[in-house]
């Protein structure tokens, strides 16, 4: 079993941050992805928010530049898939597609993955209408009508990117007003391609086998009635799960899974602390994920200082 | 690209996927498709360990639009294994090198 002093689970803005970090630090650390180094960024297409870059960044450079970052400094990146965490002694075992691997201390980035709306015809139809991501997926709907589900940021963002294609976007949220931040909020509502059905509920996804998404059918919130929407596509933004499966039992979290950690970013396992996405916290963003990513490195080196 | 992953086209299509004696798993995909990009590293692993065993290939969407179009995909990526011309499973999204090879293990 290959030993280290610590390992990362996860490539996205956290994992690849705190990955530049402990290899400024010098540590003996590992970065372990499972595809290919980026996470969620690369779902983005346009970062607006990543303070410095005036302009904005594309999700594919931002994620490039993170990972050249850290491979500069002399981070190693192996591909592999994490199932397990255990403790054996003062060490953590890393249950992975390639063998186990010890660790003296292990910071989890294992980000996070869209929810489920959970309503009938979902799973019966991802792929063939419903879909998670506007920036893969957009294209496919050019002239056509689509829903959208969701009233934060990422639904915000992407209803807005999916005007580039649809020519009609209805955004579907339970609320009376948006989530998101007062600049996505103001560009939703100067889109006339965008049409917000405040208050309204998903009640199923519908379609047939040849033509895959056909209708959704909704509930209004304030009158009770049922209705009805055409369309070709079924847009999925309400919010992501984390990954942290893996984990169970190994480390706490909250009811819906999200790690829970002190103000240094540690577990409920000592050694192990918890960054990005997949920690419970109040905000969801690349430079929280970021900022958590150099923490948790931090944290993790005082902590294999202390042994 | 590099490895033993075929470019196929819908020029090619009929004669590389459905007309193969060995299994295919075509990994259909876009430039502009970020989880397309996370999973290409996977899709030449397995490439390079079911050789011989099953053709694993590739086809850009932007370029080839009437082979995706055929088979109704509208989210990508989406991987699509061929048995004897035919469609035997289909996995949508992104999703970990063992889950494709479990879908795989289920082929030969």
């Amino acid at each position: 079993m290959s030993e280290r002093e610590l390992v990362i689970i996860g490539g996205g803005p956290a994992g690849l941050t705190a990955g530049l970090y402990a290899a400024r630090a010098k540590l003996d650390a590992l970065l372990l992805e499972r595809l290919s180094p980026g996470g969620q960024v690369l779902n983005t297409h346009w970062v607006e928010n990543w303070p410095g870059d005036v302009e904005g960044v594309s999700g594919f450079d931002l994620s490039d530049r993170f990972r050249d970052h850290a491979l500069k400094f002399g981070l190693t990146i192996q591909s592999a898939e994490v199932s397990g965490l255990g403790v054996e002694g003062e060490r953590k075992i890393i249950t992975t597609s390639e063998g186990e691997i010890a660790a003296k201390a292990v910071i989890l980035a294992l980000g996070a993955s869209p929810s489920k709306l959970g309503v009938p015809g979902e799973a019966e139809f991802a792929g063939r209408g419903v879909s998670y991501c506007g920036t893969c997926d957009g294209p496919f709907y050019r002239d056509k009508v689509v829903v959208a589900f969701g009233g934060g940021n990422t639904a915000a963002e992407e209803a807005h990117f999916l005007t580039r294609f649809a020519k009609k976007v209805y955004l579907v949220h339970r609320r009376d007003q948006l989530r998101a931040c007062a600049v996505l909020c103001e560009r939703v509502e100067a889109d006339p391609k965008i049409e917000v059905l405040w208050s309204h509920v998903p009640l199923a996804i519908e379609g047939s086998a040849l033509l895959g998404v056909e209708k959704v059918r909704l509930k209004d919130l304030k009158t009770g009635q049922e209705k009805e929407v055409a369309c070709d596509g079924a847009f999925v933004f309400i919010g992501t799960t984390p990954n942290s499966a893996c984990v169970a039992g190994a480390v706490d979290r909250d009811e819906q899974g999200f790690i829970l950690t002190n103000q240094n970013l540690e577990t409920s396992l000592p050694g192990v602390y918890a960054a990005g996405d997949c920690r419970s916290s109040l905000l969801k963003q690349i430079v929280v994920a970021s900022g958590e990513g150099a923490l948790a490195a931090y944290a993790a080196q005082r902590y294999l200082e202390s042994l | 690209m590099s490895g033993s992953v075929l470019q196929v086209t819908d020029d090619t299509f009929e004669a590389e996927v459905l007309k193969s004696d060995l299994p295919v798993l075509v990994d259909f995909w876009a430039s502009w498709c970020g989880p397309c990009r996370a999973i290409a590293p996977v899709v030449e692993e397995l490439s390079e360990q079911y050789l011989g065993k099953v053709k694993v290939a590739k086809l850009n969407v932007d370029e080839s639009p009437k082979t995706p179009g055929q088979y109704g995909i509208r989210a990508i990526p989406t991987l699509i294994m061929f048995k004897g011309g035919q469609v035997a499973d289909q996995i949508t999204g992104a999703v970990s090198k063992s889950h494709i090879e479990q879908a795989l293990g289920k082929l030969l």
